[in-house]
């Protein structure tokens, strides 16, 4: 295999830009491409949707023109699915916070199952707080790419919650860019749909940047849940912490979480670590965990990287049964457990209750 | 009343080297409201009969049983021996996490019960037990054992003995690793569940330093998966004494 680091890739935002996908390419090897040919290839609805929100101090919603300014100020596409969607936009969806923001909630639900594509900003003045939440339901068949831009000082959560309906096909490409002293909390959330690749990278861009990337995730038999994660290191004194936690129950229920890391030649006092942990509750499931890391300078604070699939922790479930849980409602505890970890991080308490309601059916569903 | 009857039980584990047989033949009787110190040496077994009595499924029974007021322990998946009303405080207690205390003690207590805890009074049954442990009211919203100190861990065990009202407690050397307050604490824990509901104790320790403050009816030396001396609390101070030495050296 050709060594190749992770940012000489080639980007670009239109489509003709990059060759035909063949399903052999390092980000679309474990990715079932053969559903996916209408979103890589096809014509794309890029038209304004159906959102709805309500109002929060400090936040603005509105629609930008493509040729705005803020288009492409976080990151372009890797991909040829993310270059058609960003070829077909029309315009964008740009989600402003200022001063310290009240937590909102963007609800997308209405989308429909003919293919289009999506383009979404959250950008965060200097100094700003706040909480997004890019809140996905219903059917959907949807490429899009998502920009997150902090300015200096800027400490924000943006939560993406994937909870579509079982036949939906997305693929998001999310790139956020860190400014100096900011700090990013993003979270990703997949449990429903068909294929569902949620692809975020984060650029430590300068001085003293953070990044905190969480993912949750739980697929059924015959769902397919992807996370393609990559941090920048690009600045000194950076720091980012990377956690992704899923579980997998059913015939056919496949998770990749690949997490690239590159610390740069600049990226002195860097302080990284990343994990990927995965719960298998059943037979027939396939999990695919590759952490990668990439260093360029010696002069680090510290690098490093775990990923672990198993089997329940047999000692956990002695623990909650010798205290009189059944085995039953034991497991049920422990799963909960390991993916609340996740939720936990979230710090908006009605979405937390939904998840945890949502993860509770999920594994009523599985026994 | 309450009786734990253990009877010439044999005791295996499996190993990279093979079968080790660890338990060689254990008898012991405890009454409700009785307490034992079982002691002994490194290795002598005495984990392996507290985890044996809970039901780990590491361990396996080659022989002997283990009754409960006439039911057959054995016979009984690890759950079923709480909720008949055994407890075990263990040495070693895993982080679970994700799971609150709040939430992990509610569900036991529920399932010990068969019923929900009162609303009402649960909250404050829980603050007030915490309280007398001396910890901290933020310990309710952390996850379970996760980030605990050994001291923290060791309360926690005792907190859930308290609110849990097993009729028979194994506590399996729970004053490792305690300085003399957290011991002092800990044991005030044991004895006022051994007051209140009459509460049957299995003391495992390898110290004697514990018996000063949980004082003990009877004491059993437990040397190479045997007991190899049976007497009152005197036997305590002789061990506080001489050590496992004279066993040991008679052993050989």
């Amino acid at each position: 295999m050709p060594v190749q680091t992770r940012s000489e890739r080639f980007t670009s935002t239109a489509h003709a830009d990059f060759p035909e996908v063949t399903g052999r390419e390092v980000n679309w090897k474990y990715t079932p491409v053969a559903k996916l040919g209408d979103l890589i290839d096809g014509e794309l609805d890029g038209s304004p949707y159906e959102i709805a929100y309500a109002d929060a101090a400090g936040a603005t919603v509105e629609w930008l023109d493509r040729t705005h300014a803020l288009v492409g100020a976080a990151g372009i596409p890797e991909d040829r699915a993310a270059a058609n969607a960003w070829t077909n936009f029309e315009k964008a969806l740009h989600i402003r916070l200022e001063g310290d923001a009240e937590t909102l909630t963007v609800v997308r639900s209405t989308l429909g199952g003919s293919a289009r594509a999506a383009h979404t900003i959250v950008s965060a003045a200097k100094g700003a707080t706040g909480l997004v939440v890019l809140d996905s339901q219903g059917d959907a068949k949807l490429t899009e790419n998502v920009e997150i831009v902090l300015e200096d000082d800027a400490n924000v959560t943006v939560v993406s919650v994937q909870q579509w309906d079982d036949s939906a096909l997305h693929l998001a490409s999310q790139y956020a860019r860190i400014g100096h002293g900011a700090s990013l909390r993003h979270i990703v959330v997949s449990l429903g749909g068909d294929v569902v690749r949620v692809n975020p990278s984060a650029h430590l861009a300068e001085e003293g940047a953070e990044a905190e990337l969480y993912g949750v995730y739980f697929a059924d038999a015959g769902q397919h849940l992807e996370q393609q994660v990559y941090v920048n290191h690009d600045a000194p004194h950076t720091r980012s912490r990377v956690t992704y936690k899923g579980a997998l129950n059913g015939e056919g229920a496949h998770t990749v979480w690949i997490g690239d890391v590159l610390i740069g030649r600049d990226a002195t006092g860097t302080d990284t670590y990343e994990q990927n942990r995965n719960l298998v509750l059943s037979d027939g499931t396939r999990a695919d965990s590759i952490p990668n890391l990439e260093i360029e300078t010696g002069d680090i604070e510290g690098a490093g990287h775990a990923s672990a699939t198993g089997r329940f922790d047999d000692e956990q479930l002695f623990y909650l049964q010798a205290r009189g849980i059944p085995e039953d409602e034991a497991r049920r505890l422990v799963v909960l457990g390991f993916l609340s970890e996740v939720v936990q991080k979230i710090g908006e308490p009605v979405l937390e209750a939904r998840l945890h309601e949502a993860l509770e059916d999920e594994l009523a569903a599985a026994r | 009343m309450s009786t734990l009857e253990i009877r010439d039980l044999k005791v295996s584990i499996e190993t990279d080297q093979g079968t080790k047989h660890i338990l060689k033949g254990v008898d012991l009787t405890i009454n409700e409201g009785e307490i034992h110190a079982v002691m002994g040496p490194n290795g002598s077994g005495k984990s392996t009969l507290a985890y044996t009595i809970a039901g780990h499924p590491r361990y396996n029974v080659e022989g002997g049983s283990i009754t409960f007021d006439g039911q057959d322990v054995l016979e009984m998946s690890v759950d079923e021996r709480a909720r008949a009303g055994l407890f075990l405080a263990m040495q070693y207690p895993v982080e679970i996490p994700g799971v609150t205390v709040t939430n992990f003690l509610r569900t036991a207590k529920t399932a010990i019960d068969g019923e929900e805890p009162s609303i009402r009074h649960w909250g404050a049954t829980v603050k007030d037990a915490m309280g007398k442990l001396r910890m901290d009211p933020s310990f309710a919203a952390r996850n379970v054992n996760e980030g605990f100190s050994g001291g923290e861990k060791k309360r926690h065990e005792i907190l859930q003995l308290e609110l849990l009202k097993p009729k028979f407690a194994v506590l399996d050397e729970t004053d490792s690793g305690l300085d003399v307050d957290a011991l002092k604490i800990v044991s005030e824990g044991v004895n006022r569940a051994h007051e209140e509901t009459g509460l049957g104790v299995l003391l495992i320790t390898h110290y004697t330093r514990i018996l000063r403050y949980i004082k003990p009816d009877f004491v059993h030396v437990f040397v190479d998966g045997k007991v190899a001396e049976e007497g009152g609390p005197e036997l305590a101070e002789r061990l506080e004494d001489e050590g496992y030495d004279r066993y040991l050296v008679a052993q050989a």
